[in-house]
């Protein structure tokens, strides 16, 4: 029989405002095995951990319950004072009756009596708790960053600079990402190109950066430590190693109408292309889909007049198989589309353009060589027009909840550019509010009104219209003055709420690692583990995980290498020893379990078993415990229960059931 | 029937198979039962008729452990499950000599005693019709009326593994499997509540239903096994009765053939097909249409992971 302590914390008056701890207490000494009970004001201060350790020898515990916060707060706190007071680490269980209780409830009454049952829960379950010992596994001193923008540049850099290889998994034809499409940055106004092209190029020569660039993750597999990664080099149909750069393809080819992808549709590329001038590598792709040769088997025009003799038509995507010991996904962002929002004209009218589309207009490298105009008939704009939080903190479920947060900024920027290279274009910007926290973020908001005259109006702009006479009518509503406003514009620019990129569902669900409701990737503790993904081993970089500006993106990329690094320089990691466990006797030998098994950790063997006299060879499942993670699939698919989860067992999550049932 | 008994005396003869896995005559003329024949001699036993619903798939577990092969006789819906049990490593293939019989829908004894035929002294078949001599005079009845339930939503006479065919096949198919399980759909949740405690109250935990299902083929079964709480819970009160079936169904979803081997055997006649079924048009919904059995390879949905697989977020809502 166990002997059991519990102990009640009050968490300052977090839990023992809303919470009766003594009852809690007083009622847990009724359970069965119950020889210690006490509350206390801080568990998890040293004076209360001193409690704990006491009662253990005092009382000669052998399980221990905490009814404290959750347990992903001070769950190791309690373990290691158990494994000191000497008893194993796993016979610790934790009742949260901080969040399930104190946190969501006003009422005392009811507040205790489920704390109660949560202590009464954790008692059943600690009863059936048996010591487990944890294992050692590897660790592959190499990281993957998937996503070659900003984040993830910065990210390898930084871990590569501590010495450890680093691959960049980039899936279009050079590294910039986002960035390398702006063309200048808040609160400074230094070009972006200036200062994203040396890091840039600091990466691409980093002997222990290694960049995959038009590839894509295709597989992940493994845990913390030991990933093994299929990464999907696309076919490029040029040769890296003989490819000069010269440009000679890109200029012969006669597929020249398709689509600009950099300049965001707005202007053409050839079918063979580098995106922009300063691509890193700066190896042209063929794309196939546009590639007259591979559309009709004529042209060839590439081939004959590369010198290098780099073309090749023949590439097949390569698959390369590589092991990681930590993974930071550094995906990015995209905008929103725009289909949904038909108010603001912008399927109709070639004059209204996202906030993105402006950055190609005023880049020199863009569709128009860097001068203002209309794009529907090339004249210089007189009247514009920002549009804020299109998409963003919108509740109509067309576009996105949350604030977007480079809005504000980027708004100021290019109003202030605009007013200072074109005196004469008027520009007003309508806003729900002007959000500028941040370094030098107000100043420069104040200075794009107060010097350079631009005209904030704080309202929502409830319709644009394309008139007979190429002009846009702006119907919008003035809040401060209660009044309508009915204005022609020349251009209308929207401040398009951003989105995580397309594929990072499919990517986080390879990793295994969560995302919210709108896709971000959700961190481990959104205050005290904002780089670490939920999955071990699994990092966040960028935007994917929220909106973010440039220097808070830099600034989180390192956070993220830091924790890599931490990672890569263990030798050895601890691994969770609660793994699952087949029963031979009850195994059917049937596979679903190994089927199911995300980490490759079951196999089967032919064993001989001795079944209550009856000697016979069968087929058994065999966990290996260095792969599994204890995620339980395989428990539930079991369809004779001979699977396990050690520290998890069915037994004792039905003997919760029960106690909170009773 | 005869060809049947010439194929098997003469692999017995020829020791390509040890054993013979078919169907022999039982006590009442619409009882035949599974059973082995070893010789000629047993073989005069043998029978094949209409009444030879039950699927041997199953005993190939047993049989698979014994030297030599053992011929067994697969109606085509039989094959789904013996392709099943080999998907989970329970049968070996190599021990098996399996002649695909023909199938023009299997008999329900309970349907004829509903059409008020009693005291039955024998049955024979004439032109699509039953001729039967019972106590009290001669009836008849047709044999599509005589079906079972599940052969009325036949999945198709097409043996899906087999080493050689003999018998002809008719189509019997004449009715939408998923009917009744869209009848229940339609209720409130308190009708069907009122429905299932009207069917399942009936149960007297023979487990009879189990015994037969090939997919309930653990070593050990979970309401057995000391192991789990499950073997004293699932028939202290009529609450937990009623788990007993649910947890069933639970456990052979994705896996189920849809033999329908638990509703003939059932002897309160629960519809207990019901419950499978409505995994399978879950599944199917949310899937892709899937048959467990089809082949002994395809992973089911339930045990296999594809991007385009629903979200719990659909299936929660959809519930």
């Amino acid at each position: 029989m166990q002997r059991i302590g519990v102990f009640v914390c009050h968490c300052g008056s977090n839990i023992s405002a809303t919470v009766d701890v003594e009852k809690v207490a007083q009622m847990s000494l009724l359970e069965p095995g119950v020889v210690h009970a006490e509350d206390y004001q801080y568990m998890c201060s040293e004076a209360g951990q001193a409690r704990i350790t006491e009662a253990v020898k005092e009382k000669k515990l052998t399980g221990i319950v905490v009814c404290s916060c959750s347990p992903r707060m001070h769950e190791t706190t309690f373990r290691n004072a158990a494994e000191r007071a000497g008893i194993n680490p796993y016979m610790v269980e934790i009742a949260n009756i901080r969040e399930h209780c104190s946190w969501i409830h006003k009422n005392i009454e009811e507040g205790t009596e489920k704390a109660i049952i949560l202590a009464r829960a954790a008692i059943a379950k600690v009863t059936l708790n048996a010591p487990l010992k944890p294992g050692e596994s590897r660790v592959t001193k190499r990281a993957l960053v998937i996503g070659g923008g900003i984040a993830g540049i910065q990210t390898a850099l930084d871990i590569a600079e501590a010495g450890y290889e680093v691959d960049i998994v980039e899936k279009t034809p050079s590294i910039g990402g986002r960035m390398s499409q702006l063309d200048k940055t808040f609160p400074t106004l230094d070009c972006s190109a200036c200062i994203l092209t040396p890091k840039m190029v600091e990466a691409s020569a980093h002997d222990k950066i290694n960049i995959y660039t038009y590839s894509e993750v295709d597989q992940v597999s493994g845990f913390v430590g030991d990933f093994t990664v299929d990464i999907r080099k696309k076919a490029r149909s040029i040769n890296m190693d003989k490819c000069t750069g010269c440009g000679v393809c890109s200029e012969k080819c006669p597929s020249k109408k398709i689509s600009s992808e950099f300049n965001r549709g707005l202007g053409k590329r050839s079918a063979v292309y580098t995106p922009f001038a300063q691509a890193i590598p700066n190896v042209p792709v063929i794309d196939r889909e546009n590639c007259i040769k591979f559309k009709t088997g004529k042209c060839g025009i590439c081939e004959k007049v590369c010198q290098a003799g780099a073309v090749d038509y023949t590439q097949e995507d390569e698959i390369i198989t590589e092991k990681y010991g930590a993974i930071v996904v550094a995906t990015g962002f995209d905008t929103i589309k725009l289909d949904d929002f038909d108010e603001y004209a912008y399927n109709q009218s070639k004059d209204v353009i996202t906030s993105l589309e402006l950055e190609r207009v005023m880049n020199a490298a863009g569709p128009t060589k860097g001068h203002l105009e209309r794009l529907s008939d090339g004249k210089a704009p007189k009247n514009m027009v920002f549009i804020q939080c299109v998409g963003s903190r919108d509740v109509t479920c067309r576009g996105k909840v949350y604030c977007s947060k480079i809005c504000c900024m980027y708004t100021a920027k290019h109003a202030m550019l605009i007013r200072d290279k074109y005196p004469d274009v008027n520009v007003t910007v309508f806003y729900i509010d002007v959000r500028t926290p941040g370094k030098n973020f107000d100043e420069f908001y104040r200075r794009a009104v107060e010097e350079y005259g631009v005209n904030y109006v704080k309202g929502q702009v409830g319709k644009v219209a394309p008139q007979a006479n190429g002009q846009l009518l702006v119907q919008a509503v003035d809040l401060l003055d209660n009044k309508q406003i009915l204005m022609e514009a020349d251009m209308v620019v929207l401040a398009t709420a951003i989105e995580p990129e397309a594929g990072v569902r499919k990517i986080a669900t390879m990793l295994t690692a969560s995302i919210d409701t709108n896709n971000f990737l959700t961190e481990a503790h959104p205050k005290l583990r904002p780089v670490e993904s939920p999955t071990a081993g699994v990092f966040l970089s960028g935007v994917c995980q929220g909106p973010k500006d440039i220097p808070e993106t830099v600034a989180q990329a390192g956070s993220a290498a830091v924790k890599a690094i931490g990672l890569l320089a263990k030798e050895k990691l601890m691994t969770n020893p609660c793994t699952a466990k087949s029963d031979e006797l009850l195994c059917n030998g049937c596979s679903t379990c190994a089927n199911v098994c995300p980490y490759g950790a079951i196999t089967y063997e032919d064993r001989e078993v001795n079944d209550h006299g009856i000697r016979e060879v069968r087929r058994i499942a065999v966990v290996n415990n260095a792969l599994c993670q204890g995620c339980g699939a395989c428990t539930v698919t079991c369809p004779s229960g001979a699977m396990d989860l050690q520290g998890f067992s069915n037994r004792q999550i039905i003997a919760e059931v029960d106690a909170i049932c009773r | 029937m005869q060809e049947l008994v010439k194929r098997a005396s003469e692999l017995l003869a020829d020791g390509s198979v040890a054993r013979v896995l078919g169907w022999k005559a039982g006590d009442l003329p619409y009882n035949p039962e599974p059973a082995y024949f070893e010789n000629e001699e047993q073989l005069r036993s043998f029978v094949y008729n209409g009444f030879c619903g039950a699927n041997l798939s199953k005993y190939m577990i047993e049989a698979s452990k014994l030297e030599g092969k053992t011929l067994v006789f697969l109606k085509p819906c039989d094959t789904y499950s013996f392709n099943q049990l080999m998907k989970e490593y329970r049968v070996d293939r190599e021990k098996a000599w399996i002649i695909g019989v023909g199938c023009r829908g299997k008999l329900d004894i309970e349907a004829v005693k509903r059409s008020g035929i009693k005291g039955i002294e024998s049955i024979s078949e004439e032109d699509g019709e039953l001729k039967i001599k019972t106590l009290y005079g001669d009836h008849s009845i047709s044999y599509a009326e005589a079906m079972l339930e599940r052969c009325h939503s036949c999945k198709g006479k097409e043996h899906r593994v087999y080493d050689e065919l003999i018998g002809e096949s008719e189509e019997t198919n004449d009715s939408e499997r998923f009917a009744g399980v869209t009848e229940i759909e339609a209720m409130s949740p308190e009708e069907k509540f009122a429905y299932f405690q009207k069917e399942l109250s009936k149960c007297i935990r023979c487990n009879a239903c189990r015994n037969v299902c090939p997919a309930c083929s653990c070593r050990k079964c979970v309401f057995d096994s000391n192991k789990f709480d499950s073997a004293q819970k699932a028939n202290t009160d009529s609450f937990e009765e009623k788990m007993f079936h649910i947890i069933r169904a639970f456990h052979v979803a994705g896996r189920c053939t849809d033999c329908g081997e638990c509703s003939r055997v059932c002897p309160e006649g629960i519809p207990l097909h019901l419950f499978n079924r409505k995994f399978m048009k879950d599944i199917d919904e949310l899937y892709g249409e899937f048959r467990a059995g089809e082949d002994a390879e395809t992973k089911g949905p339930l045990t296999d992971f594809t991007f385009e697989d629903a979200e719990p977020g659909v299936v929660a809502e959809r519930g």
